[in-house]
Formats: structure tokens, C-alpha cells, sequence
């Protein structure tokens, strides 16, 4: 019992220290800070200036284009910050700084992962915040007390889902430069086909279908919805070509999408820090 | 007591084998040399010590604990200093070690104090609190010295801690391993500096392509050739024809022995003349006999290069231009990468 006491101390220890080196380097090198948070603004002012006139009655429960983008932001700033999470421990494998903890007597590696989730989902967490401050002082809304917690829920399983696979590609891929490639493959096309910017309606059929599938379009609705500020978690959140899903099945889904893919790395993860 | 004992260890990279059939036992407390070039094994052997990488085949046993079954226990006995240094640029000298001491799960305490015993033992206060990204080749190797020693390991493995240094540093790390040993901790040092492993070792294994050719203690390794290291040439650039007639001139005389051709060398002649039988004189006139000329002569105590010759055919400094070029680096490391 006193050894299984001290195993859990030294394991908070240990995380506790990878993840305050983690924050240590984003005080230092604010720059992915930043970044995070000033490209999902001018997304926001171009594309909300470019769609002004869109007709607002073509946009399922909102009144403006702004108000229907901000949405899509915050998941779109969740979502980025967690798909580079992959690099700061591809940088480690690379430079060789992974081997220096690999021979420390760690009570578990899990801690090396855990420290990543914690670090990338804070930060995720804090752009995305940033950005609905920005959205409200645009004067497109912000959620209640019940609104607000959908939306953390939701962004903290979109971030975990994408942080388990962005880690494990930094174990699969040969370098970064591999990493940062996949990145700017994925990133983009995975926001054009779901509804950030434009609702299922306005999508052809085949689109319709793929961005029914999308997990950010899973993470983007239940966040819309969060914002109309009426929430009822059984109302229709989602009109997908397969049939209406609510709210609560859109967090369900991720949920499940979030625990098959922790289940998946795992083995990977024992195989890579094993 | 060994603290180290391997069986039979092996290793491979896709084709190459970087070791093969390695066998090694390194007695408690002493400090204890691996010698050879690059790419003859050393680093694969040190990371098998290190936990970092799994053998393919054999055992490792070290304190008696199976090295593949209690990987951990391992880790909380060693402390390994890698031959890359891999340090946080972003992160000042105090606030690495503060971290390391984080994952050897050293209490705030006790860890304030240990870190500063090693900053004032390797001389770096001045430089301790600038982060690691300005530090020079020397104060990286230092910083990166005292993290592998925050937990006071019994055992302390250096992957060729030196190269590249400047002498004050050179001299301090050396100073520090000569304490250490003192205090009781066992090391492992990897170099192909011969006289480091001179200087510092109590014991040296000599090892050549994965396999350990010899070992002991430098001194043993040395006497065992049995005399004086003579090199003998009889033209600048002889040829295998001429080498081979001196060879059996020099085969006939009683009291020389484990002659060498060194090839790189020009067809240089190396062997072992016992002492005290006047034996050049007698080569001498057996060459004059033969109708060779002496071009140049020379004769010395063995070293430890004279050792690995008569083991290989080819001195460390052969051995390193031949490997030179062959080896890819890059390859190699994101082969061994996790």
C-alpha cells in the first residue's frame, strides 16, 4: 500500500515536471501561442467579411454568418493546436532529448503521454477562450453556464481525440518534417469538409456525407448549438444525410471516436516506450 | 564481484551486425575502458547498458538484476551521459537539472542541495542559470554529467565524454571520474582516445566489429605481448612481395615474434622483440645479409594501439580512416530512434 502511495507520488512528480517543462518552452517561445490564436481571428474577419451578405435565413439557428463561424473557429483552434501536438515529442525523439527520460526510472512512460494531453488541452483550451472572447466582443453571442460546459466538454474530447492520433504519428513518422507535411495535408481539408463554414445544406451530396462523418463537424454542432443559449440535448443538432442527430449523440460519437482511438495507441504507445 | 556481466550479447541494424556474441564482465568499482574506432560497436553495447535498446539475442545481468526482465530497477542504478548531448535549449543549466531530479524522483530538499554540490563540484556556477541553448561544447558536456549524476548512481556510463573538448573541461571530467571511482561507483567509459583509457581505466576491453577481442587490465593487455614494439621499414613505400621476405627474415630470428604487415602503413613490418637479446643488431645484419636497406626503424614500450594492432593487423587510427565514409550517421540514428 506505502509502495502503491509513493508510486502515484512519484508519478505526479514526474508528470508534473515533463509538463512544466512543456509550459516552460511555450512562456519562452510564444510564438505557437500566438499563432494559435491569431489565425483563427483573420479566418474570422476575412471569411466573416466575405460571407456578410450571405442570406441569414439559409443558416440553421443563427442570425449572421459571424455568429455561425464562430463556431467553427473554436473547434478549428482546438482542433490545430492539438494536430501539432505530435511535435514538441518528435523534436524530442529526434534531438535525442526522449533518450535522456527514457533512462530515467520513471514509474510509468504513460507520464511522458500523459504530460502532452495535459499541456495541449490547457493550451487548447485557453486559444479556444481567447477566441470566444473575441467572437462576443464581435457581438456574435457567448454560451451560458450550461452552454459553456458543453462547449469544454466538447473541445476537451476533440483535443484528446487528435492529441492520441498526433502522438502517434510522432512515433510511426521517420522526422518532422514528415510530421509537419501530414499536418498541412490534414488540417485544411478536414475544415473544409465539416460545418465550420458552411451547414450540410449548402454542401453537394457527396460532401454532405463526409462532412456528416467529420469529427469536428461532431465537435462543431453541439458548440453552435451551445450558443443559441436554448439548450435542450435531445433537440436536432445535426440534419446528416443518414438522419438527425441531437446534441448529446454528437458528443456521444466523439466520445466513442475519443476512447477507440485512446484504445488503439496504446499498444503502439507500450511498443514505443515499452 | 562483477557488476556487470554479459552473455553472448548480439545485435543488429538491418544487415549490420553491431555486436556479435559480446562478452564482458566489469569488476565493482573500478573504472573500466571500452576501447575501439567508431562504428566497432561501442555506443550499441553502452544504450544495451542503458535500457535504451533491446539486444536481439544474449543476457545482461547487472547487480545480478536480469537486464531485460527489471529494465527499471536498472534505470534507478545508472546514470548514462549519451555521446550526442541532448539538452533543452529553452531551459536554463539549473532548470534541467531541476528536472532531471524530477524524474529520478529526488525530493525538493534533498534535490536544492544535490544540485548545487554538483554545480561547484563541475565548476559551473557562473554559467548555471543561462540557458542551455548558449552553452559551449565543453559546459554542455558538464551540465549533461551532472544530470546522470543527480541520483548518485552506482554505476556511471560515459559514451566517449571527451571528444571535442576543450582541456579545462577535459581535465575536469577526467578529475571528477578518478572521485567518483574513489567514492566506489563503477564506470563504464567508451573512447577511442588511447591515452584516456590509458590514463584512467583499471581494466579495458579491446573491441573490433561487435566481438571483444581482448580485455583486462591495461598494464596485463600490454605485457602480454611479451617485449618491445619494434616497426621496421625497409623502403618508404614497399609492396606485399618485399613485406612478405622481410616477414620471413624476421620469423627466423629467436626472441621476435607476432609479426605484422601493416598494409596502411606502406607494408611496414610490426613485431615483438624480446628484451635484452640485442635483437635489432642481429636484425640488422640479417637484413644487410638479405640485401635490404633499413629505412626506418623504431622501438618502444607497447601501448595499448600495439595491442589492438596485434589483434587486428591495423592501429585505432587504421581502423578509424577505414570506417570513415562507410558509415551513415543519419542513417543510423533514425535507426536507433524510438
Amino acid at each position: 500500500m506505502e509502495l502503491q502511495n509513493y508510486n502515484i507520488l512519484f508519478l505526479y512528480q514526474e508528470t508534473f515536471a515533463l509538463t512544466k517543462r512543456l509550459f516552460i518552452q511555450l512562456k519562452r517561445r510564444p510564438s505557437t501561442l500566438f499563432a494559435g490564436i491569431l489565425q483563427p481571428i483573420i479566418w474570422l474577419f476575412l471569411f466573416g467579411a466575405l460571407f456578410t451578405n450571405a442570406p441569414s435565413n439559409f443558416l440553421p439557428g443563427v442570425d449572421s454568418y459571424g455568429s455561425f463561424l464562430g463556431a467553427g473557429l473554436i473547434v478549428f483552434t482546438a482542433f490545430s493546436g492539438a494536430l501539432n501536438s505530435g511535435l514538441p515529442l518528435m523534436f524530442d525523439r529526434e534531438f535525442g532529448f526522449l533518450n535522456r527520460l527514457l533512462v530515467s526510472p520513471l514509474t510509468s512512460r504513460i507520464s511522458i503521454v500523459l504530460s502532452s494531453f495535459i499541456y495541449i488541452t490547457a493550451l487548447s483550451l485557453i486559444q479556444s477562450l481567447v477566441i470566444m472572447l473575441m467572437t462576443f466582443l464581435l457581438g456574435y453571442g457567448f454560451p451560458d453556464l450550461l452552454g459553456l460546459g458543453i462547449v469544454l466538454i466538447t473541445l476537451t474530447l476533440l483535443v484528446f481525440f487528435v492529441t492520441s492520433l498526433s502522438l502517434s504519428l510522432a512515433f510511426i513518422l521517420p522526422g518532422h518534417i514528415e510530421l509537419i507535411a501530414l499536418i498541412f495535408v490534414v488540417n485544411l481539408p478536414l475544415l473544409f469538409a465539416s460545418t465550420a463554414l458552411a451547414p450540410i445544406s449548402f454542401m453537394p451530396n457527396w460532401l454532405g456525407w463526409i462532412a456528416s462523418f467529420n469529427p469536428l463537424t461532431f465537435a462543431i454542432e453541439p458548440i453552435r448549438f451551445a450558443y443559441s443559449n436554448h439548450l435542450n440535448l435531445d433537440s436536432v443538432a445535426l440534419s446528416a444525410p443518414y438522419g438527425d442527430l441531437s446534441c448529446r449523440d454528437c458528443i456521444t460519437s466523439l466520445f466513442v471516436l475519443t476512447l477507440i482511438s485512446l484504445i488503439i495507441i496504446r499498444p503502439l504507445l507500450n511498443k514505443k516506450l515499452g | 564481484m562483477h557488476i556487470i556481466e554479459t552473455k553472448s550479447l548480439s545485435k543488429s541494424y538491418k544487415s549490420v551486425k553491431a555486436l556479435d556474441g559480446f562478452n564482458i564482465r566489469v569488476p565493482k568499482g573500478t573504472l573500466f575502458g571500452i576501447l575501439g574506432p567508431n562504428g566497432a560497436g561501442k555506443t550499441t553495447f553502452l544504450k544495451i547498458l542503458a535500457t535504451l535498446i533491446n539486444p536481439d539475442d544474449g543476457e545482461v545481468f547487472i547487480n545480478n538484476i536480469d537486464l531485460k526482465k527489471s529494465p527499471r530497477s536498472i534505470r534507478e542504478l545508472i546514470g548514462y551521459v549519451a555521446q550526442d548531448i541532448a539538452l533543452d535549449k529553452v531551459l536554463t543549466g539549473r532548470e534541467l537539472l531541476d528536472f532531471q531530479a524530477d524524474l529520478y524522483h529526488i525530493s525538493k530538499p534533498k534535490k536544492h542541495e544535490r544540485i548545487e554540490s554538483l554545480i561547484n563540484q563541475l565548476d559551473m556556477k557562473e554559467w548555471i542559470d543561462r540557458k542551455c541553448g548558449t552553452y559551449s561544447g565543453g559546459m554542455k558536456r558538464r551540465i549533461d554529467l551532472a544530470a546522470g549524476l543527480l541520483h548518485f548512481p552506482e554505476i556511471l556510463i560515459l559514451d566517449e565524454p571527451t571528444v571535442g573538448l576543450d582541456i579545462e573541461s577535459r581535465e575536469i571530467i577526467w578529475n571528477l571520474m578518478t572521485s567518483l571511482k574513489n567514492q566506489g561507483v563503477t564506470i563504464i567509459l567508451s573512447s577511442h582516445y588511447l591515452d584516456e583509457i590509458d590514463r584512467l581505466a583499471d581494466y579495458v576491453a579491446i573491441i573490433n566489429s561487435g566481438k571483444v577481442i581482448d580485455q583486462g587490465s591495461p598494464s596485463d593487455l600490454k605485457n602480454k605481448l611479451g617485449g618491445d614494439r619494434v616497426s621496421l621499414k625497409v623502403k618508404e613505400f614497399s609492396n606485399k612481395k618485399e613485406s612478405e621476405k622481410v616477414k620471413e627474415i624476421l620469423a627466423n630470428i629467436n626472441g621476435i615474434s607476432q609479426i605484422v604487415v601493416n598494409v596502411s602503413q606502406g607494408y611496414s613490418l610490426n613485431f615483438i622483440a624480446e628484451r635484452g637479446k640485442d635483437l635489432i643488431n642481429k636484425l640488422k645484419v640479417e637484413l644487410a645479409f638479405a640485401k635490404f636497406e633499413i629505412f626506418s626503424l623504431t622501438q618502444s614500450q607497447p601501448s595499448l594501439d600495439d595491442v589492438y594492432l596485434q589483434s587486428t593487423g591495423y592501429t585505432l587510427q587504421d581502423a578509424e580512416i577505414s570506417m570513415a565514409g562507410k558509415r551513415d550517421l543519419k542513417k543510423e540514428s533514425k535507426e536507433s530512434m524510438r
